[in-house]
């Protein structure tokens, strides 16, 4: 919301010397954020210029340019050359004769734009002829502004060549913008904001709504509410003010001051009639509706509209209403407006239009807030409803209008006045005195609480001890209960007074628990081996587990869909990080990066083949254990899992020697080392047929008791092909829940022998496709518990073996509690042997 | 010396003749010295330490003294001897020492050749920035709560005093679940997770919730529709403002530096009442450069929002708002990372380029 400087002066004592600055520095303190300071920051000369001549000259990028010259009284060219000001205008929406507003060489437009004479399309531009965006006036780029147009042909008539345009079009006045948060709605206006003002600062508040009201007579136009779906058993319009004032000239030109205050306050001049609603709802909060009375047809009521009713609103749009939907209709059922959000075009006020009939009503905030929000629809009238209008302004606020377009159309107000007021007053609530000091940890007095409860416009019953009843303002529903009450008495004193007190939990904490150690660890083991940490966003595209290969039936298929996804290409929720890990690996290397290796932790979704609906009960009251659980169990489940992916080498090549090209192998390390990290050996196991993976370059890491912590692999060359990536990709995904679980464990130590450890080599011929996890694990078994690592440290294929076939050959190191000898080697070896032979089919070399 | 053999005859051999053995001596001594390498020593050693030496062979000739002559000889002999494998003794020595010398400095190498086989890793910094943060709230007693991303409508919305109808809920740019009425969103923001934390246990109750949060927001320099937060919340008895600003106080200084203050300014918030939002004085300047830059000049950056838990919010998590009271706050991961290291545009802290990573290292 702006506030213009001078408009608020009219409504609260700002002392003389009083800053935009610090006007906002004053609200701010009350909780008005400062969005902005506007206007004020532009430096003459700008003057009113007549246009003598416009040539028109085409460029050789085909635009065309005017060369003008322009009457700007006694400044610039006139005084130092005795000419008329030449400048280069691109606009075309004016011509000679035109009044246009002009800045001189040396002015500085807002935003620190210096004017200086350029040479520019073969001539010297000496200034510019400005448009309304240029001078922060508004948005509109069209053209220059011609001040017949923005002020009115009398208006402008008045006006003489070089006359000062600053103070003319008020561009040397501040305009304060702050953001007004949803609890305060009454702050959508110059007599919030004033108000605000006021109660900061300790100032005088004048109420603008203070003004001379026609009381409410039988002769008004008829209006009968109605309403035959209330939402949460409110009616959808508790108070309807109509008035018609006759005989109005709604061409007539909007006086110049009202137009600079919508301009100031971000709105754009249109009719009096559309001008002067907006206006009132500027100054008071109140949004107003102008009906064309003859459109009418005798009557007005509300009701909600009928299933399948179509309604053409004023942006031309028609839309398909719903029950929920409060309609403003006539007499003959016609729809006229959708209450408090938009009208429609047939009632709408014209040029041809001479009797205006003024609506003033106070609707539901749900119901508002409900229909701007199925129609995408969010208006100034939609906004202010929906956080609350001060239904006690609606009267003033109607007669504001009709006094305006009495004195600016030329219009009769009719004597009746309409005022169907079916308000129900909101009941008072007690408050304990006390609250705001045990609430805020500082000391309020009694009186300080009270004083601050009237500042805020509630009215308050004393009653005994500190117990008192509070009714409020009727511009603030916000007030319900105590706490609300605390914060207004908090931020009147001022929220810098409140104390620093650091609390101490009575119970020590317990740290960090298990599993966020154990992440840590893992995420930090990964870095440690040279992997590079990332975060991608969990967004995927459909065919993004065609791409890796997933099979029909594939369960991580199963995924959860956002329905309005930023981009419908990537509408799904990844189901393994690898999803979306690989979009960053792509990139790295699109950047020039040959050799990348990375890895992220983070959450996956499970999806349900048949997902239950979380239900959605009422707030203020814990739900029932039944509906408690049903919310829980309808929360997808969301794994944490860790994934890494590498290309290019993992070794680099240097004086040194070669480098080492990443390969599968790595991967399988990098895994180990994160459960080694967490107190686990996890088991290798080949996986032949595990998406998105090589089939034969695929391996599952394992727990003892056959829990799948993940996969890691060379990606299949597919998926590499599919996914743009480079070759022999390598990648793995484990389910860090599962390690946090597996893991944590004390270990339980072993003494340490000091005696020397007895080593022996044994070479095992075996089937090229036996894996050496399981040749390795019948030697651990058949070498007893003596054994103190099994190292494998060759293999050999070749012509000393048959085909398809490959020898092992591995170390073992045998330690115990006395000094083994020769012979007890030789038979554990022998006995290591055996178990391979009878495992695996291996034969000694 | 010893003066001539007069009371004995035959005469002593040749080879005990004084200046026989002197003659030894000094021979061996100008050849020891001389010796310029081990190598070379060690090849005088038979000639004059070995076997067939002048020194031995007179050696081998005491035994065929009388025994009145054999001391004085034995002695002179001896003492030749020992001078010459002194000297032997201390050449080596010396030799051993020049060539340890001259392998050291054969051995050189240059230590500026970078010898970097393997890369160096980093973490991300936004989970080293959370990692930090969650250590300095452990540190004050506090335990840290996690919650899932995609979340239940009603514990990211109406728990939270946000209903169906609040302005605030429009305004949350929230991904929903398909399809319509599903009653799962992405949660926007870590708060949801307070609720989860009040449902499960009884206070007092102090948490720390981190974790990843989704608006509808399109990626630019300083938007990103995935981003991170992390919400504190406290309920106990007594639990007043006061202490919500001891907390972020005691937090920014541990973050920020000390001496690094908050300000709280009135705000609104669906979950709290009252509410406020949080400045933090700037770190950088300390409100000393009107032409800083982290916080344009105005001395306080602003951090997030924060105030006393919402009475319906403690009703709907089951907790009686007539004997606890509590506060919350949150605040964003990457604008505290954007600030705390000048970062200045978003696409690099979510774009996953492992460049921006490696800058930070392990510890941030």
């Amino acid at each position: 919301m702006r506030a213009p400087v001078s408009w608020l002066r009219e409504l609260a004592d700002v002392p003389k010397d009083a800053t935009g600055l610090d006007i906002a520095a004053d609200l701010v303190r009350v909780g008005l954020e400062e969005e902005g300071l506007h206007g004020g920051d532009i430096a003459g000369p700008l003057v009113v210029g007549r246009v003598l001549t416009v040539e028109p000259e085409p460029q050789k990028n085909g635009k065309t340019i005017n060369w003008c010259t322009v009457d700007v009284g006694e400044h610039g060219q006139r005084v130092s050359e005795g000419k008329a000001q030449e400048i280069v205008c691109g606009a075309h929406n004016f011509g000679p004769g035109d009044l246009v507003v002009v800045v001189l060489p040396g002015g500085v437009l807002p935003g620190g734009f210096e004017i200086s004479a350029r040479k520019t399309y073969g001539h010297v531009s000496n200034g510019m002829i400005c448009s309304a965006a240029e001078l922060a006036l508004g948005e509109d780029h069209d053209g220059i502004i011609v001040l017949s147009e923005l002020l009115g042909a009398e208006a402008a008539a008045e006006l003489a060549p070089g006359e000062d345009a600053i103070a003319l079009l008020g561009l040397g006045d501040e305009v304060v913008e702050v953001n007004v948060t949803p609890d305060r709605g009454y702050c959508f206006s110059l007599r919030g904001i004033a108000r605000e003002y006021a109660l900061s600062t300790g100032r005088e508040f004048r109420d603008p709504a203070h003004l001379d009201v026609a009381e409410p007579n039988d002769d008004g136009y008829a209006v009968t509410l109605a309403d035959d779906g209330p939402l949460e058993g409110r009616d959808g319009c508790d108070r309807y003010v109509a008035r018609i004032v006759r005989g109005v000239d709604t061409t007539a030109t909007t006086p110049q001051w009202m137009q600079k205050r919508l301009t100031q306050v971000g709105m754009r001049p249109i009719s009096l009639a559309v001008d002067v609603t907006n206006y009132v709802m500027m100054l008071l909060g109140q949004p107003l509706h102008a009906f064309d009375l003859d459109t009418l047809s005798g009557s007005i009521g509300t009701r909600r509209a009928r299933a399948g009713e179509k309604f053409t609103t004023l942006d031309d749009a028609e839309r398909a209403l719903d029950p929920e939907d409060l309609l403003i209709v006539d007499g003959s059922d016609t729809p006229l407006a959708i209450a408090g959000v938009m009208g429609g075009e047939s009632s709408e006020v014209s040029d041809s239009t001479t009797n205006v009939l003024i609506e003033a009503a106070h609707f539901d905030p749900v119901t508002v807030a409900r229909s701007s929000r199925r129609h995408r629809l969010i208006t100034e009238a939609s906004k202010r409803f929906e956080r609350g209008v001060d239904p006690a302004v609606t009267a003033a606020a109607a007669q504001l209008a009709v006094d305006l377009l009495v004195e600016h159309g030329g219009g009769t107000a009719d004597t009746g006045v309409t005022d169907v007021d079916h308000r129900v007053p909101s009941p008072p609530f007690t408050f304990d005195v006390t609250l705001p000091t045990r609430y805020v940890g500082l000391d309020y007095s009694r009186d300080e609480v009270l004083a601050t409860l009237q500042a805020i416009g509630c009215e308050v019953e004393e009653r005994d001890g500190d117990l008192v009843s509070v009714l409020a303002a009727p511009w603030r529903p916000d007030l319900t209960d105590g706490p609300e009450l605390v914060e207004e008495v908090a931020r009147v004193r001022g929220f810098d007074q409140i104390p620093s007190v650091l609390p101490q939990p009575k119970s020590a904490g317990r740290g960090l628990t298990h599993g966020q150690r154990v992440r840590r660890t893992v995420a930090n083991t990964l870095a440690h081996q040279g992997l590079v940490e990332v975060l991608t966003n969990p967004f995927v595209a459909e065919g993004r587990f065609d791409e890796l290969g997933y099979a029909a039936d594939d369960a991580r298929r199963l995924s959860v869909r956002i329905a309005n996804p930023l981009s419908d290409e990537a509408p799904l929720m990844r189901t393994s990080i690898l999803d979306t890990l690989l979009d960053a690996l792509r990139r790295n290397v699109s950047r020039g990066a040959r050799d990348v290796a990375l890895y992220e932790l983070g959450l996956v979704t499970v999806g349900s083949s048949s997902p239950q609906a979380a239900p959605v009960p009422a707030a203020n009251a814990r739900p029932d254990d039944a509906t408690l659980s049903q919310i829980m169990t309808a929360v997808p489940t969301q794994p944490r899992h860790v994934a890494f992916a590498a290309a290019g080498d993992v070794e680099r090549g240097g004086p040194w020697g070669p480098a080492r090209r990443v390969e599968a192998a790595d991967a399988v390390e990098w895994a180990r080392t994160v459960g080694r990290a967490v107190g686990l050996d996890l088991a290798v196991v080949a996986a032949r047929d595990r998406a998105p993976f090589h089939p034969g370059r695929c391996a599952a890491l394992t727990l003892p008791d056959g829990t799948v912590v993940g996969h890691v692999g060379e990606l299949h060359p597919k998926v590499v092909a599919a996914l743009d990536l480079p070759d022999a990709t390598v990648a793995g995904e484990l389910d860090v829940d599962v390690l946090v679980a597996a893991s944590g464990t004390p270990v339980q130590a072993t003494q340490l022998s000091t005696f020397p450890s007895a080593h022996t080599d044994v070479a095992l011929v075996v089937d090229e496709v036996t894996p050496a996890a399981e040749v390795e694990s019948a030697l651990r078994r058949g070498a007893g518990e003596t054994l103190e690592s099994v190292t494998l440290f060759d293999i050999y294929r070749g012509d000393q073996i048959d085909d398809g076939k490959k020898s092992l050959a591995y170390r073992l190191t045998f330690r115990a509690d006395r000094t083994l000898k020769t012979g007890e080697v030789s038979a554990l070896r022998n006995s290591a042997v055996a178990s391979a032979v009878s495992a695996v089919g291996a034969v000694q070399r | 010396m010893s003066g001539p053999n007069t009371n004995y005859d035959p005469v002593e051999p040749a080879a005990l003749d004084p200046r026989t053995i002197d003659e030894a001596v000094a021979s061996a001594l100008s050849a020891v010295a001389e010796a310029g390498s081990l190598e070379e020593l060690k090849a005088l050693r038979p000639t004059h330490t070995g076997d067939r030496s002048p020194l031995a062979l007179a050696n081998r000739e005491i035994g065929a003294l009388p025994p009145s002559a054999k001391a004085e000889a034995g002695k002179r002999v001896g003492q030749a001897r020992g001078r010459v494998s002194q000297a032997f003794a201390a050449r080596q020595v010396e030799l051993e020492a020049e060539r340890d010398e001259r392998v050291l400095a054969q051995e050189t190498q240059d230590l500026t050749v970078r010898v970097a086989r393997r890369p160096v890793g980093a973490r991300h910094p936004v989970s080293l920035v959370s990692e930090r943060v969650e250590d300095i709230f452990v540190s004050m007693g506090w335990e840290i709560a996690e919650g899932p991303e995609i979340e239940s409508e009603w514990l990211n919305f109406d728990a939270l005093n946000i209903g169906p109808d609040h302005p605030a809920r429009q305004e949350a740019d929230t991904f929903y679940v398909a399809p319509t009425g599903s009653g799962l969103v992405l949660r926007t923001h870590t708060s949801p997770v307070q609720v989860r934390t009040m449902l499960d246990r009884e206070p007092p109750i102090y948490v720390l919730c981190p974790g990843k949060t989704f608006r509808t927001d399109d990626l630019d320099a300083t938007h990103t529709p995935v981003f991170h937060q992390f919400e504190g919340l406290v309920v106990a008895e007594g639990i007043t403002m006061a202490h919500l600003r001891g907390t972020l106080d005691a937090f920014v200084q541990r973050l920020f530096g000390d001496g690094i203050v908050t300000r709280l300014r009135p705000n609104y918030f669906p979950f709290t009442e009252p509410s406020a939002e949080i400045d933090c004085q700037c770190w950088i300047c300390r409100g000393q450069d009107p032409s800083c830059r982290s916080c344009g000049g105005t001395g306080w950056i602003e951090l997030g929002g924060s105030g006393m838990v919402n009475r319906r919010v403690l009703r709907s998590a089951g907790i009686d708002p007539d004997r606890y009271t509590g506060f919350a706050f949150g605040l964003g991961i990457e604008r505290s990372l954007m600030l705390r290291h000048g970062i200045g545009d978003m696409h690099d802290i979510v774009e996953g380029d492992v460049r921006f990573s490696r800058q930070f290292g392990m510890e941030i």
